[in-house]
């Protein structure tokens, strides 16, 4: 009886140090400032002194034209691409000069806007690599099952050329299902995907938003992502044109003077 | 069994205790334990070194585990071993070859294995090759196969050289009748300075037959990998051979595939690819978690699994 009190006890003590570590992060409420950050390639500048503050528990949606700098700021938030200039800091740690690997450990995870593809790791491989565990098949099919992949018929695929385009999409967000970071970035999960899984990749995006500890950052041109935005970023010609509440920027992208509008890069579905 | 000879047998064949079934182990040259049954029996040649593997036709479901060790070197060790495979008959065979040498001298072990598969017989065959052990005497494996099937005979082939062999030339050649099917797979991993040659011959003589040879090789530091291929159509047939190999430090792949059809209906094709490990791979696993010697080494074990 003691025992069970014990353990009783130090289940919830955990769930009690999580709840009061969740609510601080919360309160805190900054997760990621990027200060000043440039980047030009090939003599172009690509990215134009960018400054800005993602907060934690958002639901962020970076839109803007094509060639506008969106999918390279989202690898130099990761560290595939490094700056020029200017300094990210993240849960207020200066992360600039971290790599790839130390910024995946402290939280930061990522979804290709092209999946890698691997002759030989199977689904599973991948999954269990995401998570930093070995899972259990219950698991692994609640995570495929989210993004519409039956994992009796998935878990020992070879993540190889056979996959279609569509369904190595939906792995590559399931494996940033497992990973559960505090910022998980979705580089355009709309582009190769069909009607059908478009559908659900919302309510994927939904269930992440509800049940992850963090915010999500999808970069996308679909209105119906924008639709399920907390605030809406977007960026033109290297430079946050606007930043705020997706009720504030939403009217603005769909009024018809809009350049963005007008260049049809936000499409409605 | 000492302690070296069993985990050799646990690398080779994943034994840890005596096989269930059939079985003959030899060891530095000599049989050191034998098992026959009902259906299979090993007959020791008389007239050179090695066994005959005599499985009765209809045999369903029985394996024979034949394992090589040699642990002594300067010991050149050359095997004849013969499989009849009757009629009808389902059968699993392991192989391999594991050689510990702790000394200078070199140790070499040739098995030469001829397979007779007789009408609509399935064998699955199962060989690992492997080398160990702190001396600089070079451990040499050269095996050579050659297959023979009959009217929709089947044989799945899989060849593993897991690690540490100096210098390995493998030999397969094949001889297919109508309607037989060979599945090949290979695994090649060298490092340091070795040297690792495959040869394939294959013969479709019959309508009808098929084969499919799928290599995949890592070359690590100085070593060298050379495939060579060829696969004739002389027949309806179909074969496809596909080798991919990832390249390393200093190391050298040679890929010399050759396809010949003798027949208008003989339908061939060949993909060779030797590159380096993809770049956009490693990111992709490090974006996940892990650092790039990690990376690198996920990606290989998965290519080699």
């Amino acid at each position: 009886m003691v025992k069970y009190t014990i353990s009783l006890f130090s289940r919830y003590n955990k769930y009690i140090k999580k709840y009061i570590e969740s609510s601080l992060s919360r309160k805190e409420g900054r997760m990621l400032e990027l200060k000043e950050i440039c980047f030009s390639r090939d003599n172009k500048k690509i990215l134009k002194n960018i400054n800005l503050n993602i907060d934690d528990n958002k639901m962020i949606v970076i839109t803007g034209p094509n060639g506008s700098g969106k999918s390279t700021l989202a690898k130099i938030i990761m560290g595939i691409e490094k700056p020029d200039s200017g300094k990210i800091i993240f849960n207020q740690k200066d992360i600039t000069n971290f790599s790839i690997t130390e910024r995946a450990k402290i939280g930061i995870g990522f979804a290709f806007q092209q999946p890698v593809k691997f002759k030989g790791l199977t689904v599973k491989d991948l999954i269990e690599i995401s998570s930093g565990n070995s899972i259990k098949v219950c698991d692994a099919c609640e995570i495929l099952s989210d993004v519409g992949l039956c994992a009796q018929e998935y878990l020992n695929r070879e993540v190889n050329g056979e996959l279609s385009g569509g369904e190595l999409k939906r792995i590559e967000i399931a494996m940033l299902a497992a990973k559960q970071s505090r910022l998980t970035i979705f580089d355009e999960p709309e582009a190769g995907i069909d009607l059908w899984s478009f559908n659900n990749l919302i309510s994927v995006f939904e269930n992440m938003h509800d049940n992850l500890k963090g915010s999500i950052m999808i970069i996308s041109h679909q209105e119906r992502i924008l639709n399920i935005a907390d605030d809406i970023i977007l960026i033109s010609d290297g430079v946050v044109q606007k930043h705020g509440k997706k009720e504030e920027i939403l009217p603005y992208l769909f009024s018809k003077d809009n350049l963005c509008y007008k260049n049809k890069c936000i499409q409605s579905s | 069994m000492d302690k070296i000879e069993k985990a050799l047998l646990k690398q080779i064949a994943d034994l840890e205790t005596i096989p269930v079934g059939a079985y003959n182990i030899r060891e530095n040259g000599e049989g050191i334990a034998k098992n026959t049954t009902a259906n299979i029996d090993i007959v020791t040649k008389k007239n050179k070194s090695g066994i005959d593997i005599i499985v009765k036709a209809n045999t369903k479901n029985e394996s024979v585990h034949i394992p090589v060790i040699l642990t002594n070197g300067g010991f050149r060790d050359l095997v004849y071993n013969d499989f009849y495979i009757g009629e009808n008959a389902d059968v699993v065979i392991i192989a391999g070859c594991g050689i510990h040498n702790s000394t200078c001298e070199t140790a070499e072990h040739d098995g030469i294995h001829s397979f007779h598969i007789e009408k609509g017989a399935r064998v699955r065959y199962i060989e690992k090759h492997y080398g160990e052990g702190a001396g600089v005497g070079d451990r040499i494996l050269n095996p050579e196969t050659k297959i023979n099937l009959c009217e929709n005979a089947i044989m799945e082939m899989e060849s593993v050289q897991i690690k540490g062999v100096t210098s390995t030339i493998r030999k397969t050649e094949a001889n297919m009748e109508k309607g037989s099917r060979l599945i090949i797979s290979e695994r090649i991993m060298t490092t340091e300075n070795q040297i690792a040659k495959t040869i394939f011959d294959v013969n479709l003589n019959g309508k009808d037959s098929s084969v499919h040879v799928a290599s995949r090789s890592v070359a690590e530091d100085n070593s060298v990998q050379e495939f060579i291929s060829n696969v004739k159509g002389n027949a309806k047939c179909f074969g496809h051979v596909e080798c991919d190999a990832i390249i390393m430090g200093n190391a050298k792949v040679i890929s010399d595939p050759k396809i010949e059809a003798n027949n208008i209906e003989a339908s061939l094709i060949h993909e060779a690819a030797i590159g380096k490990i993809a770049g956009e791979q490693l990111i992709k696993l490090m974006t996940l978690g892990l650092t790039e010697k990690e990376a690198e080494k996920q990606i290989i074990n998965g290519f080699l699994k």
